[in-house]
């Protein structure tokens, strides 16, 4: 037993004292690389809690962490310029926003559930786009200052690229924490059990469609988080953020890493902001050589890089042990 | 000495399109009697446990549990009444141990599909009372074993492992010993006695094996074109003339009449 938990608690502190260190070692370009993986790891693993975990392709989380990043930026233009109600107002926001589209969406499953996410996440592309006075249209909604970050004993200014990372690291680290705690309770056995069987799974007396809903707003509230770190990041909520290709990002990521694992979209996030470095420093044409590694990559690790190497050491283990 | 009534069907009709599956059936089942549903290929007994279980809605007529309406109610509903069924294909959850196949409903049972953030793992309860349920079909270690690689026969038992945990009053089974090897059959049919005199749990199973329903039924429920041809102990079965028909390709002859 000592040895099981040995295992599994070092890996994690290792990457976590990593994370940490990590601004002290590494140059500012490379902290902001990180700051990146580590955005798109927290949207990455909320789209993962229903693909992964519950079963459900959906091709609009983009659109709720668009709307994370609109509403924060719409009330730090218009509100109390504070990062804390800008935050708690993005987390209200999107939760509405996927409580009323998650409700129409769970009635159906599997393609009909892809489509309709897709359909809401360009409605919802669309609105940002065109709705000129509110939204900026397709420049964006920038223009407003970053408040420092008020921590009651210090005022700390995110002008600072290192600062700024140590808040994305706390709040990522938190949303990991929130879906790891998450996947291990009652609800998390049951979200894996409807991916497996929603029909059995309303056989045994539970409302699969309220479950599916729970993960839905859960994901969808995680992903405006993220939203709104990657706004503040770029100084700017655009359009872009809502568009179907990048909930397309969401579900390479994913895949690359492994969806059946926790950090598995991490990992893949991890993947591909370090190739694109390396790719795009020798070429223009990025896209195409990435798509290159891609393939291989996915033909390699059919359960994604971080689900096959857990696979691999399960097994190892497994042989050792008799 | 008259046994109450655990489920009572009236008249109960049910129609896809043109085509009447179920065409006007009542019955009765009394508590703790271990009754069986019978009939030929299309008869109409994976329908009538369908319409009952909640999977489909009756088109006309009535389904009394404990004597309380239960028409139409959804199957999650039925199930918080104690009112369970299993599957003739196999029903369960592929990628999960055997021992979370078993947690899964019984979480639902404790309330606590919403819970969150608690533990599954600090709750040594739930995973005792898996284990016995577990212990109970006879899948005594192999709780951590993933269900897809576990033997046809011991995949069925899950199935059963999965009604038991919902704490069920009535368990519909749906071709229990379907696809079983000779041995697989005789163990399950142990299994079904066994709970149904040592429990306070009424089986009403459908069966296509004749051998094992004279075997194990108490009360013999013939269903035929959708409707209920006859009714009785297995000996009164045995010896009635039109259930001989029904089945020795009589089906010319029913569709006459």
């Amino acid at each position: 037993m000592g040895g099981l938990t040995l295992r599994r608690i070092l890996p994690a502190t290792l990457l976590l004292a990593f994370l940490v260190a990590a601004p002290f070692f590494l140059s500012t370009y490379w902290v902001i690389i990180l700051t990146e993986i580590l955005t798109m790891s927290l949207f990455a693993m909320s789209f993962n809690l229903l693909f992964g975990y519950t079963g459900l392709l959906s091709f609009g989380q983009a659109g709720f962490f668009g709307a994370g990043g609109y509403f924060a930026v719409l009330t730090l233009l218009h509100g109390p310029p504070s990062l804390w109600v800008a935050l708690a107002a993005a987390v209200v926001g999107t939760a509405l926003l996927a409580l009323v589209i998650g409700w129409l969406c769970v009635r159906l499953d599997e393609i009909y559930f892809a489509i309709l996410t897709l359909g809401f996440g360009m409605m919802l592309f669309t609105t940002a786009h065109n709705w000129r006075s509110v939204t900026g249209g397709s420049d964006g909604l920038g223009g407003f200052t970053v408040p420092p970050l008020n921590l009651i004993a210090w005022q700390v200014s995110l002008f600072n690229p290192k600062y700024f990372y140590f808040l994305v690291l706390a709040v990522t680290l938190l949303g990991t924490l929130l879906l790891l705690r998450m996947v291990k309770s009652p609800f998390g056995l049951l979200l894996r059990a409807t991916r497996e069987n929603s029909n059995r799974v309303a056989f045994v007396g539970a409302n699969v469609r309220r479950l599916r809903l729970f993960a839905f707003v859960i994901a969808g509230t995680l992903a405006g988080v993220a939203g709104v770190l990657f706004a503040i990041f770029n100084r700017i909520a655009s359009p872009e953020m809502l568009h179907w290709s990048f909930s397309g990002k969401a579900v390479l990521m994913t895949v690359l890493g492994g969806s059946g694992v926790l950090l598995g979209p991490a990992v893949g996030a991890a993947i591909f902001y370090v190739l694109e470095h390396y790719i795009t420093t020798f070429t223009t044409s990025w896209m195409i050589f990435l798509g290159a590694i891609l393939v291989v990559l996915v033909l390699a690790f059919p359960k994604g890089v971080l689900g096959s190497v857990m696979e691999f050491f399960a097994q190892k283990r497994r042989g050792a042990a008799p | 000495m008259t046994q109450p009534i655990i489920l009572e069907v009236q008249n109960l009709s049910r129609s896809f399109g043109k085509f009447q599956a179920l065409g006007g059936i009542s019955l009765k089942i009394p508590k703790g009697k271990l009754c069986a549903l019978i009939g030929p290929n299309g008869a109409g007994k994976t329908t009538f446990y369908n319409v009952v279980s909640g999977r489909y809605r009756p088109t006309i007529g009535k389904v009394f549990f404990e004597g309380r309406d239960i028409s139409g109610l959804p199957s999650h509903a039925l199930v918080a009444r104690g009112l369970l069924r299993s599957f003739q294909v196999t029903n369960i959850f592929p990628a999960l141990t055997v021992r979370e196949n078993v947690l899964t409903p019984l979480a639902v049972m404790r309330g606590l599909s919403f819970s969150f953030l608690g533990s599954m793992a600090r709750r040594p309860e739930l995973v005792d009372e898996a284990e016995a349920i577990l212990a109970r079909v006879g899948l005594r270690g192999q709780s951590h074993r993933v269900v897809s690689t576990l033997a046809y026969g011991d995949k069925r038992l899950i199935e059963i492992a999965i009604v038991l945990a919902c704490q069920p009053k009535l368990v519909l089974l749906d071709e229990p010993t379907a696809g079983m090897n000779p041995e697989e059959t005789d163990r399950m049919i142990r299994l079904i006695k066994e709970l149904s005199d040592k429990s306070e749990i009424t089986f009403f199973i459908t069966e296509h094996d004749m051998k094992v329903v004279f075997s194990v039924a108490e009360n013999i429920f013939v269903l035929n074109q959708g409707t209920l041809l006859a009714e009785g102990t297995p000996d009164e079965i045995r010896s009635n003339r039109e259930v001989k028909q029904a089945y020795l390709g009589g089906s010319l002859d029913a569709a006459s009449h």
